[in-house]
């Protein structure tokens, strides 16, 4: 167990060590959900009966943009496990003796790090933009975990269409087409109540609506849950460790 | 079953040995019927030209890809359902150049010697000593795609070994380094024999460095092995000043180097469609 965990946090270091060696990537995938909260956010925000009476529709949005962001990363995350197949790299993880879940965990965890740093980002520019946040350790400590799951999720489920399509030429085109229906399939920028019947039944399915959902709760200083942070984080946990079970028996056959 | 080792392979027993494996891609038998047997601190050469089935082979001993029939033991242990521990005593350098472009050569090794569970207290001190042997100590907090190709096909080599394998394989390990790299290489490579014990396997399709280096080799031609020998009973068959290019001419009534365009375009396709 002890070397299980070893060697997951063995991947996981590797993959935050190369941010560090290269910040310039995550300065730049924080200009986006700045652009989204600017523009689109203050916009929107003259729209009445977007958000919740209780919320301006700012604060509302901000959780939105945050999950989004780091959904944004992680979809294209696929991307990198291709090339890493291309260049060898991969060889070198799959020949070790590391339990293949323990990579594909490792993968995942380092993935939901590198979104934390853009929630500090989007923390600190809705703060400027006069969204109350809460910053009760508690709640703090809730974002983290549900910022992590998400992007953990999402990053897996990027690995797994990645074994499927095999290049990156193709990945490019689906990893497009991907972003769209997850994002407007979820609550980020509405509330799914506003959406029609059929709408609503996908944005159920959607693990992005249910990280929405927990952000707004522990993010915001009057915000709430509309489906409770237990039901949100079990389906985060739930869809992730399912996404980690597929990758794993997928990910080792992208060699042959 | 055979029997089955514990930690290491019994001494005397063969670092390798498998028994007709096979890896079909639809029709194609990339290798067919593969039968060989490595001995402990042996070198030993997988020789043919591009496309002949070299690293079919040593992906299906390495665990990458499943045998379509056959099987295997290595380092004592039975390719099919002991992979994880067969991963635990072997090194690989693969044909592809696998050190992390994005770390440097130091975070590489520290990458392995986790991902190997060489125990926390031994990990810096072999880092350490690997950096030392592959004359990498200066350049150990560099990016490694800042390094040359020879100095990567190094880091690799310690990467691969840190664990202290018994068997370890490197695929085409010389392939695009200039002669004095493809010398350092051949140099770590003896090394590799003497200092760890290990059984070590080289696929290669140049045949004056078999010759120099392996102290056996198996000729492999469109996924056959055609013979196993020393080089220079290979050559004694042949005559006086044979190389092993007359060797392999006559065995196959082809030459090494030529006509392989054909062979590498027909393995790799049907690799790819039947991937």
């Amino acid at each position: 167990m002890g070397g299980y965990l070893t060697q997951l946090l063995a991947v996981a270091d590797a993959e935050l060590r190369k941010l560090r060696h290269d910040p310039w990537e995550l300065a730049s995938r924080a200009i986006q959900p700045v652009l989204w909260l600017l523009l689109f956010g203050n916009v929107m925000a003259r729209v009445r009966g977007l958000a919740p009476q209780a919320i301006p529709y700012l604060d509302f949005l901000a959780p939105g943009i945050l999950a989004q962001s780091a959904l944004f990363v992680a979809i294209f995350y696929g991307i990198s496990a291709i090339w890493e197949r291309d260049l060898g790299v991969l060889h070198r993880y799959l020949v070790s003796p590391a339990p293949r879940s323990a990579l594909v965990s490792g993968k995942a965890l380092s993935s939901g790090a590198r979104a934390l740093s853009q929630a500090v980002i989007v923390y600190f520019c809705a703060a400027a933009m006069g969204v109350r946040l809460s910053l009760r350790p508690a709640d703090v400590a809730a974002a983290i975990l549900l910022i992590t799951l998400g992007s953990a999720l999402f990053s897996t489920f990027s690995l797994i269409i990645a074994c499927m399509v095999r290049t990156r030429e193709r990945f490019m085109g689906i990893g497009q087409v991907l972003t769209m229906p997850i994002f407007f399939a979820s609550n980020a920028i509405y509330p799914v109540a506003l959406m029609p019947g059929w709408l609503q039944i996908l944005a159920l399915l959607n693990p992005l609506t249910y990280e929405v959902d927990g952000l707004r709760a522990v993010m915001l200083a009057r915000g709430s849950s509309v489906f409770g942070l237990t039901r949100d984080f079990t389906v985060l946990a739930v869809a992730g460790l399912a996404m980690i079970a597929v990758a794993t028996r997928m990910y080792p056959r992208m060699t042959e | 079953m055979t029997v089955i080792g514990t930690d290491s392979p019994a001494s005397g027993r063969p670092a390798i040995e498998t028994f007709g494996l096979t890896r079909r891609f639809g029709a194609l038998a990339a290798v067919d019927g593969a039968s060989l047997s490595v001995r402990s601190a042996e070198i030993f050469g997988l020789i043919g030209p591009n496309g002949a089935g070299k690293s079919t082979l040593i992906k299906m001993l390495t665990t990458m890809l499943p045998p379509s029939a056959g099987r295997a033991i290595i380092a004592g242990f039975d390719l099919r359902t002991q992979a994880g521990q067969v991963r635990r005593h072997i090194g690989y350098v693969p044909q592809l150049l696998s050190a992390d472009g994005e770390l440097t050569g130091y975070e590489n090794l520290l990458l392995s010697a986790r991902l190997y569970l060489v125990p926390r207290t031994a990990r810096e001190g072999r880092i350490r000593a690997a950096l030392a042997l592959m004359g990498l100590t200066e350049v150990r907090d560099r990016l490694v795609r800042q390094y040359s190709g020879g100095m990567i096909r190094r880091l690799e080599i310690a990467q691969s070994t840190l664990h202290a394998p018994s068997v370890i394989f490197l695929d085409e390990p010389t392939e695009g380094l200039d002669p004095v790299g493809r010398h350092a290489v051949w140099r770590h490579i003896r090394d590799l024999r003497e200092r760890l014990g290990a059984a070590v396997v080289v696929t290669t399709h140049y045949m004056d460095e078999a010759d120099a280096l392996c102290d056996r080799i198996a000729l492999i031609d469109r996924g056959r092995i055609l013979v196993t020998d020393t080089p220079a009973a290979l050559k004694g068959q042949i005559g006086d000043h044979a190389t092993l290019d007359d060797v392999f001419a006559q065995m196959t009534g082809h030459a090494a180097e030529g006509g392989s365009y054909r062979d590498v375009r027909r393995t790799r396709r049907a690799a790819r469609e039947h991937a």
